[in-house]
């Protein structure tokens, strides 16, 4: 049973935990930490009982697209910053279901990705369906706030992003799309 | 009971991986910018797929397996891909119709896979699904500009029907481990997406202004191993780095 006291400790190192993931940044977005992407699903902290002899972290993680190549030097990073600071036994578990969705991105995350020049992945999911030629989806150019803008092509630089190009200051940009 | 399960799995990675090689061979070539990101794209999707139904089969199998020596050290007659999506990419028509009829049933299958009594097939399922989704109406997006586009664009695509069409049968012929998948409730049962699959096509070729041919001979094979010459080229190209070089990393 838990005393009051490993209680404590344990939050503390919990909270330490999460301050680290907070420093982790997508190395293609790096103004995005993993946290404001979404993708921690949950940290568990063993005891040396539990988990003999130094006991260990487990830190659980959903992918955003099934082949996106950030997520593995994602893996490598969280376990390097963790055993940096001194958490030896850290075993990281991809969690597939439920998928993951932008709706699970921060609003922080939102507001940082606008001011790096990315305009952020709209409110409700609108396109994700398989309806033909359906309409662009209205997107707000993430440099002059015009919302007259036109979708180039649905893939883009990276899985996560769409390509747009805004028709008031003509500069074309990166759409995080919805998913 | 792991054996037809296993082996289900592999033939699930086996086609996205192959389809996802076919479409990587675009990369620097597409027609403009845009599409060649796109299928690029499309190809990086389908070997992350690749890759999760791999580990997972390495996991079952726990021999010293790895999602590596899936990919990379079988030979021809291992692989338990269809035999559509080892074809060649043939002019930007053929590649556009491959993609359409190989996702049009990727959709499908996954809709209904997401339901198996495996948890993780499930879940892998659910994650690729949305990827998919893209897939599916991009291709048929562009099955209907090509169709119903020009004189040289619409008898492109007529030829690459002509090419692929004779590969469709084999995506819904149930191989014996899918059989045996099947009956205990954790493979998809293909007479339940084969209607949905045909009335998709049907819908998109209406509108492509494209005829579904009929009478043709099916080809059928790739599932129990039995492969076109066309796979050993792949493999020559894909498998080289890591026969010569065991192990090496960059």
């Amino acid at each position: 049973m838990n005393s009051i006291n490993q209680h404590i400790n344990t939050s503390t190192i919990e909270k330490k935990i999460w301050e680290i993931l907070e420093t982790i940044k997508d190395p293609e977005i790096p103004v995005l930490s993993v946290i404001d992407l979404g993708i921690i699903r949950k940290i568990e902290i063993y005891s040396e009982i539990e988990k003999p002899p130094l006991g260990g972290l487990g830190v659980y993680i959903t992918p955003t697209y099934s082949g996106c190549p950030a997520m593995d030097v994602i893996s490598m990073n969280i376990k390097m910053e963790l055993f940096a600071s001194g958490f030896k036994n850290v075993k990281i578990t991809q969690v597939l279901s439920p998928a993951w969705t932008t709706d699970w991105m921060s609003e922080e995350g939102k507001r940082k990705l606008k001011e790096y020049g990315i305009a952020p992945p709209n409110h409700k999911q609108q396109v994700c369906n398989d309806e033909l030629f359906a309409p662009n989806e209205a997107v707000q150019c993430p440099h002059c706030n015009s919302y007259l803008t036109h979708r180039i092509s649905e893939f883009g630089s990276t899985a996560c992003k769409a390509l747009y190009q805004c028709d008031d200051c003509k500069e074309p940009f990166d759409y995080f799309k919805c998913h | 009971m792991n054996d037809y399960l296993i082996k289900y799995i592999l033939h699930l990675a086996d086609n996205a991986l192959i389809l996802g090689h076919r479409n990587s061979e675009w990369c620097g070539h597409g027609p403009v910018l845009e599409q060649d990101i796109a299928i690029t794209n499309i190809s990086l999707d389908l070997i992350g797929q690749a890759r999760n139904f791999y580990q997972y089969a390495a996991q079952l199998k726990s021999d010293g397996s790895t999602e590596d020596t899936f990919a990379y050290l079988r030979s021809g007659k291992e692989f338990k891909n269809c035999l559509l999506v080892e074809q060649p990419n043939g002019d930007w028509g053929q590649t556009i119709l491959r993609q359409f009829l190989f996702s049009a049933y990727q959709f499908y299958l996954y809709e209904e896979l997401q339901k198996s009594k495996d948890d993780q097939l499930a879940a892998i399922a659910e994650k690729s699904l949305k990827e998919v989704t893209y897939h599916l109406r991009w291709s048929s997006e562009w099955v209907i500009r090509l169709g119903d586009g020009t004189d040289e664009s619409n008898r492109r695509i007529i030829n690459a029907i002509d090419n692929l069409w004779k590969y469709t049968d084999e995506l819904f012929i149930a191989a014996d481990y899918e059989t045996k998948a099947t009956d205990v409730g954790i493979a998809v049962n293909l007479k339940i997406i084969k209607s949905k699959w045909q009335a998709k096509v049907k819908a998109v070729f209406a509108e492509a202004t494209l005829i579904i041919p009929e009478n043709i001979l099916p080809r059928t094979g790739g599932k129990e191993g039995k492969h076109t010459e066309e796979l050993n080229k792949i493999l020559n190209d894909l498998q080289i780095l890591q026969r010569t070089y065991p192990g090496c990393e960059w």
